[in-house]
């Protein structure tokens, strides 16, 4: 089944949100097609909880004409001007004339030995399965990894109840001085830094710190922290650690967009390198929620033939630039953080390979070839990034290491005729080898 | 049991589980103390990313085995399954 859109947004995060809205006012046929069950994206999870950005941007969205795909996955693009997605179950074509991509962001996860354990997750990630529904008072959580996502967290698991028992920044104290220094020109973030620091009163804040080891039988119990060579331990019920976060390059980089040190590269108005497909947010450069609405507003815009009103707001997006380096600067992770992986620690846990078998290899090519790291159900979305700090490995051979589909889904969702099935033992993933899945 | 108008009751490995709606079948999963899944050399795994990219919260779901428990929510007698 077909279904044709003059633009077609992918990511219903605070972008795709903006980039829908805005092209919807100008009477075309505007699709909005986003994998999880509700829109909102990472940042937006959970209605409860909303900003007033957030009650702002969904109350146009819900007001507006656009076509919503919410619980669909964009998988592949069989051919120029259509995608290929799966929705349900089922796979449905997505024919458009301009492609908005607003795919977002994911957090860089750092390998150490016991991170597989259950219940060490990433900081966003713990924060996302609390907003989709798991109660957190009194449970007692390190937070740790590095940049502002942290604060966010912790201030948030604090409201729930939670207790934080610590906030470990990797990041040396001069170097989030600096960072500091830049937010004093944005007086929201300063107002929203003081808030998360009177929710998280009572926590240790500590800079340079991060987690060496996580312990339990099958689950954390303790995770050990250390600090200028001194270690301690913690007990807690939750690790939440993530080092920054990376973009979602994989449909980008398949439908041939240029990259730029390691982000979708675009012009004034948020066109990529390949003509009819813009890009806003994240992908772009890491860089907030008020940053990723302008640029969907843009690309709104600019997508609806809309120019002159697009290049207007395109100054104010130059002026909020200087976060995204600062940013950047703000999270460089300390090399001190590559030796924390022993020989043993599992950098790929989909075909758990470890650190050990990895870094006999030149590169990600090689290595995937031969120890079958970044061929499993993530298709290198975890261990990717983390190679790519460990071992210094080519963040494009990386990305460019990605083939369609870019999400793993049953073979009968695959082939033209749809008609390729095998019940026999639940459906066929293509895109993924399950063979040696204990599942 | 007492039922709320706003909750739902599904099954986690036989364990039966009311959560509030909205809830995730991952945070159901928490909740009821399961593991996600074994890994390729059988370590127990739970949601990493909670965001749909890590793939460790798949998890058999009315039958449908690889579902990623954290974009699916839960749903009145719904069976969820894991090894």
């Amino acid at each position: 089944m077909t279904e044709q859109f003059d633009i077609l947004v992918v990511g219903a995060g605070p972008a795709g949100i903006a980039a829908a809205v805005s092209a919807a006012g100008a009477r075309k046929r505007v699709g909005l097609v986003d994998d999880n069950p509700d829109a909102g994206g990472q940042i937006w999870r959970g209605r409860a909880t909303q900003s007033a950005a957030a009650r702002h941007w969904i109350a146009r969205l819900d007001g507006s004409s656009v076509t919503r795909l919410q619980g669909c996955r964009v998988f592949d693009a069989p051919a120029k001007g259509t995608l290929r997605a799966e929705c349900g179950g089922d796979r449905r074509e997505l024919s458009y004339g301009k492609l908005i991509l607003a795919t977002g962001a994911r957090e860089r996860f750092l390998p150490f030995p016991g991170w597989t354990l259950p219940n060490v997750m990433g900081a966003g990630g713990l924060d996302a399965i609390v907003r989709s529904g798991l109660p957190v008072a009194g449970k007692r959580v390190v937070v740790a990894g590095t940049g502002p996502l942290l604060l966010a967290v912790a201030a948030h698991l604090a409201g729930r109840g939670a207790k934080i028992l610590a906030i470990c920044e990797q990041a040396p104290l001069r170097q989030l001085i600096h960072f500091g220094a830049h937010l004093i020109r944005e007086p929201a973030k300063v107002l929203q830094g003081i808030e998360y620091g009177w929710a998280t009163r009572g926590a240790r804040f500590q800079t340079g710190c991060w987690p060496v080891e996580a312990h339990g039988s099958d689950k954390l119990e303790t995770v050990i922290l250390e600090q200028n060579r001194k270690q301690w331990e913690e007990r807690c019920d939750y690790l939440a650690c993530g080092f920054h976060l990376v973009p979602n390059l994989e449909l980008p980089v398949l439908l041939g967009c240029s990259l730029e040190s390691g982000f979708v590269a675009t012009d004034d108005v948020m066109r990529t390198s390949v003509a009819n497909v813009f890009c806003a947010g994240e992908p772009t450069g890491i860089g907030g929620v008020e940053l990723a609405l302008i640029e969907g507003e843009i690309a709104g815009l600019a997508a609806a033939g809309r120019t002159h009103e697009a290049e207007k707001l395109a100054e104010s997006r130059k002026q909020r630039l200087g976060f995204v380096c600062a940013l950047k600067h703000a999270t460089v992770l300390d090399p001190r953080l590559k030796t924390i992986a022993k020989d043993s620690t599992l950098v790929c846990r989909c075909e758990d390979v470890s650190f050990g078998k990895l870094r006999e290899h030149a590169n990600w090519r090689d290595a995937k070839l031969q120890t079958r790291c970044g061929m499993g159900s993530c298709q290198g979305r975890v261990c990717g990034a983390a190679a790519e700090f460990l071992f210094g490995w080519d963040a494009a051979q990386i990305h460019s290491s990605i083939r369609p589909p870019v999400f793993p889904v049953p073979v009968s969702n695959l082939g033209a005729t749809g008609k390729l099935n095998c019940q026999d033992d639940g459906p066929a993933m293509a895109g993924t080898s399950q063979s040696k899945e204990v599942e | 049991m007492h039922e709320l108008a706003n909750s739902v009751t599904l099954t986690v490995n036989d364990i039966s589980v009311t959560v509030a709606a909205g809830t995730t079948v991952a945070a159901a999963m928490l909740i009821a103390g399961v593991s996600t899944r074994r890994s390729v050399i059988g370590e127990p795994r739970g949601p990493l990313c909670g965001m749909g990219i890590c793939f460790e919260c798949r998890a058999t779901i009315d039958g449908v085995p690889h579902q990623k428990s954290c974009q699916i929510l839960c749903a009145d007698g719904m069976m969820v399954r894991t090894l």
